[in-house]
This record gives structure tokens, C-alpha cells and sequence, in this order.
């Protein structure tokens, strides 16, 4: 936004939230969001799922038609892609030769959490900026200077802690410290930083699988998984959250083990349609390796 | 504004669009033309260590006949550049419009789009002659740019046209991975393997480049270039172009090229390595999450370590095979999407054990 209010001065931030149709080949109607000014659109393809191809095609092509009204200021208009990682292959094959063609009417800025899942012919096309995340210090001092404008007081060391929780992620930090302001305020410098509610499920799904491993809990988790699935979690968030605890339970030499059936199964899971099968697959997996191992070393001792 | 940003200013791209484009309007917008589209060839003989297809292209443009074509080869090594170039040579510019047709990934290419339009614009024979008289090739061209993505339905589809209208019109098929295309096809086509452009020829065209552009630059940040090109001139010319606009008149470093073609520090990687070897499984989820929190990507990452661990004095070759045979797999799991910090974790450690046997 900041790089768009540069190039266009403050009329990008006359902002309307658009639908947009679109009808498939296959005559199947699709409806997607944009959130645009005079300048530029915003629009995240995955959206739609695998259709993601059709809204590439056509959105980029009817905005790169329409030539700037006022072409006063830059003769470019700006198309933002977000989540370019979760595009379909289709889709990204579909961005080629568009970005080649109209670069005179249009520029896309293509954001993603990874480049590794971008094709090489688009990242060759793609002047590559890397944006780190923020340290623990950075998020510190933001949350600080927000507080400040709320007129608020935020003990440095609560700040630090939410830091240190927030995984990295800004949104992540005030959203912890708004609920730590709804909580109690003023603020105490050790006063409790909550979680979300879904990373305390899932930590607690973690400790069931510990302590016992039988079909019967086997069946009782996956009650749990398909409630954090009902409420969108993503299924890799599932993994490497489950991942994280699980492993935190286990002794060195079942570590690598245990390391290597998540990357097995998450790796089935971006392949397959359902997720629960292999998130199920890689518990059960989970409870053989650990009961295994926990009945050896009991053995071992008599 | 930060001069970094300035490298994708207002541009144009394909030279007929230009052309259109500085008819319409003469505004001054001819300096902000991106280089990669600039130093685009124009004729056949611009393209660079092609020679193959080159010779066989001139061969057919002087005796003003093709056979089907069908390139392949990695990104930015002049496929799409070469068949515009080709037909803009037998052509001119102006009957380009109604003699080829050019019809790529963003375009609808279903197999009915297959059947009608190509077959609508291949039915109509063309004259031997321009409309004003000018002597020119009696035929047509579709170039089908980025054919891989083409469903292999629409291929097939494809197959009788070629046939049918062989007298009238030249197929031109465009593609990275020549395994996409179906066999029948392939078959009916001249087939031209673009190779990565050779250090050598890449350095020549950037330097021709500094010189024209007027940069200075050290010796050391070509060598960069080629090292993190991987023979993909585009690439090449584009991180040239965001180092020259970082830059501006200061000469280019060995660093600038890095950092804008995202290497990771040799720090970073070695760091990696340091930690497998602590075998602390704990030390090397710490590492792990730092390195992708820094934003490097999962496969940028396996890529450096594997150079590091190929020379790895006291690993054996047994350990070394078990790791790199890993690396692959990993390497496949990312490109289906998988999880990168999961990912980065099950070949680490996998070295970590390796290493501390
Ligand atoms: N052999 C070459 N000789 C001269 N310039 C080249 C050559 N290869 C690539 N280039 C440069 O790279 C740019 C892109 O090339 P081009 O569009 O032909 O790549 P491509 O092979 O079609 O790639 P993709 O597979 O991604 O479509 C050109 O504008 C030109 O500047
Ligand atoms: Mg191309």
C-alpha cells in the first residue's frame, strides 16, 4: 500500500470492494472479490479453488486492455496478487506470457509466503524482493508505539513475552495484546499471554495421543481433528502444530523418525483432496512408532 | 522513493505492441522500457548460442519455407523471442497481424478453442503475394506458445489440424518441458532443444549491455550473475537491471547481484551444518525457524546446502548418498507443495543422524 501511495499519490486510497463474475468454459458461474481503487485491484485467485486459472485470464487481461484514464501521473495500472504460492500450476503457466505482453499497461505484484512453489519461468519474469520477518525486538517496539497512540502503558516485558509468542507475525502480536488488554488493564508486567483456543486444543489433542495409544483414542482425536478442521484450520498449520508438540515428547533417536512420517504424510496431504485421512494416518503412524519404542525400553529394563 | 523500486517503471513489451503504442501517443516513455523487452533479439541473427536452430531457421527464411516446429528448453534461453523474430522476418510488420497467430497459456486453449479458431484462421489460404504486390511466404503460422500447460485433449485435437491444413499453414509449438507434449504431435514437428545460454555468451550480452546502458560494474558481480542465473539471460538482465536502479551511478558489487537474486549468506548455510552436527535436535529447530522467518526460501536453502555437502571432507561417500538421496526427495516434496518447515526438518535431521554416525 505504502509502495502504490507513492507511485499514485492518495487516490489509491479510495478503496471499493468489488464482485466480479466470471463464467468458465464449462459454464460454471464463479464469483470472486476484489478489493481495487482507480489504480491498482487487489485479488487473491486461490479463492476459487482450482478455477483460479479463468479469474487469472480474464481479470489481468480486461484490466491490462482498459489504458489508465488520467494518464498523467504513471501509464501503469497495478495488479497485486496475494497467496501466488497457492495458485494452481494452470494458473501460473497462464501468467506468463500476460506479464510479458502487458507490461505496458499493467504490473503485477505477485506476494507469497514462499517462493518455492512458484514455477522458475514466472520467478524468471519476477525481480525477487524477500521480505524477512520481524524480530522479536522489531515486534516489541510496534507494540509499544501502538499502545502509546491507544494511551495505553505496556510494560516492556509483557510486550516482549507477546513478542516471543506471536511466532513472528505482527497481526499475530496485537491481536494477543488487544485480548490481553480486554483481559486486564492496566497491564501487569507477568500477567498471563493467552493463546488462541485452537493451539490450546491442539496441544491438549497432542497430550491424549501421548498418553494413550489405542484405536479407541485413535478415534477420540480425530473427533478433535475434524473440529479444528469444521473451523478452518488449515491442515498444515494441523501438522506442524501437532508435529511440534508430539515431538517435544520424544527422545532423541525417535525424533528423526517421527520427523521423517510427518514429512511423508504431509506431503500426501497437499497431494490428496481430504486432509483428515492423512493427518488421521500420520497419528495412528505416530502411536505405533512411540508404543514400539515406549514397550522396547520397558523391556530393556527387566 | 527507494531506487530499488524504480526498476519496473513504466515499459512496454512486445515490440509490435510498441510500435502500436508510440504511434498512438509520442510520449517519452522509451527510457523506461524494461531491458529484458529492450535487448529483446530482433532478427534471427540477434539470438545468441542457439546456433542449431538458428541455421535451420535462415536455411527455411531463404527459401521462404518452414517445417512445424517445436521448441523446447529451460525459461529466458530465446524461444519465444526467435519465432517472433523468425516472423517478423518473413512477414514485415504489418502483415504479421493477419498472418500469425499467436495464442499462449493465457488464452482460452480448450479443444474447442482448438478446433475453431485455429481452425478459422488456418482454413483461409493465404496468396503468395502482400497486398500491394510485394512478393511473401504462402502460408501461415500459430505459434502456440507455452504448449505444456495445453490439456493433452486439446492435443489431440490439434493432431488433424496439423494434417489437414499443412498446406496452408505452419504449426509453431512452444514449450519448457517437452515430455508435456503427446507423442503423436512431437512427432510431426522439427524438434530444437534451447540449451541454458553459455557462461561465456551471457557475459558477452551483459556486457554489451553495461556498455549501452552506460554501468560500470566489477568484474566479480558478472561472474554473480552467472553463477545465480543458471543460463537464463532474462533472469540475468532483469537482476542487472534492479542492481544498475539500486546502484545507480555506483558500480555493481559481487553483493548487490546476491542479494537481489536472494543467495543466502554462506554464513546462513554453514550454520545449518554446524548445528546437524551438534545433534541436538532442539538446536536445529531453532536454526530451522530462523532461516525461514528470515524469509529464504525451502528450496533456495536445499540448493546451497547441497553444494556445501558434496564437499564435505569428513563425511563418507555412503553417509553423503543417504543424505543426498534425501535432498531429492525433499526437493520433489516441495515442488507438490508440501510443508517447508516439516520438510526442512525431516532432511536435517536425517543429516544429522548421518553425521553423527
Ligand atoms: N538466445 C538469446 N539471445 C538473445 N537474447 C536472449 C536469448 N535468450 C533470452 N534472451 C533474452 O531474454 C528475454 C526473454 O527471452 P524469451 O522470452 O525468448 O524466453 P523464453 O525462452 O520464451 O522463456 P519462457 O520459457 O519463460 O517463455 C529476451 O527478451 C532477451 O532479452
Ligand atoms: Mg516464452
Amino acid at each position: 500500500m505504502c509502495l502504490l501511495r507513492e507511485l499514485y499519490g492518495s487516490g489509491v486510497e479510495k478503496l471499493r470492494i468489488e464482485q466480479h463474475n466470471f463464467t468458465t468454459p464449462s459454464n460454471k458461474k464463479l464469483e470472486i472479490s476484489t478489493i481495487s481503487s482507480n489504480y491498482h485491484i487487489e485479488v487473491n485467485p486461490s479463492d476459487v479453488g482450482i478455477q483460479d486459472r479463468v479469474v487469472i485470464q480474464e481479470l489481468i487481461k480486461t484490466v491490462a486492455q482498459v489504458n489508465q484514464l488520467d494518464s498523467s501521473q504513471r501509464d501503469f495500472k497495478v495488479v497485486i496478487l496475494t497467496e501466488v504460492d497457492k495458485l494452481t500450476k494452470d494458473a501460473q503457466h497462464a501468467l506468463r506470457r500476460t506479464m510479458e505482453k502487458y507490461m505496458a499497461t499493467c504490473r503485477l505484484i505477485l506476494c507469497c509466503n514462499s517462493t518455492s512453489k512458484v514455477i522458475p519461468a514466472i520467478r524468471s519474469r519476477c525481480l525477487g524482493i524477500r521480505v524477512a520477518a520481524p524480530t522479536v525486538e522489531e515486534i516489541t517496539q510496534v507494540l509499544q508505539n501502538i499502545c502509546k497512540k491507544e494511551g495505553l502503558t505496556l510494560p516492556v516485558e509483557l510486550a516482549r513475552r507477546i513478542a516471543d509468542k506471536s511466532q513472528r507475525n505482527i497481526r499475530r502480536a496485537i491481536l494477543m495484546c488487544e485480548a490481553c488488554r480486554v483481559q486486564q488493564y492496566p497491564f501487569s508486567a507477568d500477567q498471563e499471554v493467552s493463546l488462541p483456543d485452537w493451539e490450546l486444543f491442539l496441544r491438549e489433542t497432542a497430550n491424549q495421543i501421548i498418553q494413550q495409544q489405542s484405536p479407541r483414542r485413535l478415534l477420540e482425536v480425530r473427533g478433535r481433528i475434524y473440529e479444528l478442521l469444521t473451523h478452518l484450520i488449515p491442515p498444515d498449520v494441523i501438522m506442524r502444530g501437532l508435529l511440534q508438540e508430539l515431538i517435544s515428547n520424544c527422545d532423541g533417536e525417535l525424533k528423526t523418525e517421527v520427523v521423517q512420517s510427518a514429512a511423508f504424510f504431509e506431503h500426501r496431504l497437499q497431494l490428496g483432496q481430504k486432509a483428515i485421512f492423512h493427518i488421521e494416518a500420520f497419528i495412528a503412524k505416530f502411536m505405533a512408532i512411540y508404543k514400539r519404542f515406549m514397550e522396547d525400553n520397558i523391556a530393556d529394563l527387566f | 522513493m527507494h531506487p530499488f523500486f524504480k526498476a519496473r517503471e513504466p515499459g512496454q513489451s512486445t515490440s509490435k505492441e510498441k510500435a502500436d503504442k508510440i504511434d498512438k501517443d509520442s510520449k517519452p516513455t522509451r527510457k523506461h522500457i524494461p531491458w529484458v523487452e529492450k535487448y529483446r533479439p530482433r532478427t534471427v541473427d540477434d539470438v545468441a548460442h542457439q546456433d542449431e536452430v538458428v541455421s535451420v531457421l535462415k536455411k527455411s527464411l531463404e527459401g521462404s519455407d518452414l517445417p512445424n516446429l517445436l521448441f523446447y528448453g529451460p525459461p529466458g534461453t530465446g524461444k519465444t523471442s526467435t519465432i517472433l523474430a523468425a516472423s517478423r522476418s518473413l512477414f514485415g510488420h504489418e502483415m504479421m497481424k493477419t498472418r500469425v497467430l499467436e495464442l499462449n497459456a493465457s488464452d482460452e486453449r480448450g479443444i474447442n478453442v482448438v478446433r475453431e479458431k485455429v481452425k478459422n484462421f488456418a482454413q483461409h489460404s493465404a496468396s503468395g503475394t502482400t497486398p500491394d504486390g510485394k512478393p511473401c511466404p504462402p502460408f501461415k503460422i500459430v505459434i502456440l506458445d507455452e504448449a505444456d500447460s495445453m490439456t493433452s485433449a486439446a492435443q489431440a485435437a490439434l493432431r488433424r489440424t496439423m494434417e489437414k491444413e499443412s498446406k496452408t499453414t505452419r504449426f509453431c509449438l512452444i514449450c519448457n518441458y517437452v515430455s508435456r507434449i503427446i507423442e503423436p504431435i512431437a512427432s510431426r514437428c522439427a524438434k530444437f532443444r534451447f540449451k541454458p545460454l553459455a557462461e561465456e555468451i551471457l557475459c558477452n550480452r551483459l556486457k554489451d549491455i553495461c556498455d549501452k546502458e552506460n554501468i560500470s560494474y566489477e568484474e566479480e558481480a558478472l561472474k554473480a550473475l552467472m553463477y545465480t542465473s543458471e543460463g537464463d539471460l532474462r533472469k540475468a538482465i532483469t537482476y542487472l537491471q534492479s542492481a544498475s536502479r539500486l546502484k545507480g551511478e555506483e558500480s555493481i558489487s559481487k553483493q548487490d547481484i546476491y542479494e537481489i537474486a536472494g543467495v543466502i549468506d554462506d554464513g546462513v548455510i554453514d550454520n545449518l551444518i554446524k548445528v546437524c552436527r551438534s545433534n541436538s535436535y532442539e538446536k536445529v529447530e531453532k536454526e530451522v525457524k530462523e532461516v525461514i522467518f528470515a524469509g529464504h526460501s525451502a528450496s533456495q536453502i536445499i540448493g546451497q546446502l547441497h553444494d556445501k555437502i558434496v564437499q564435505l571432507e569428513d563425511l563418507g561417500d555412503k553417509q553423503k548418498s543417504v543424505i543426498c538421496e534425501k535432498l531429492a526427495v525433499v526437493d520433489k516434496c516441495l515442488m507438490d507443495g508440501a510443508d517447508e518447515y516439516i520438510q526442512l526438518m525431516a532432511l536435517l535431521s536425517i543429516m544429522m543422524k548421518q553425521m553423527s554416525l
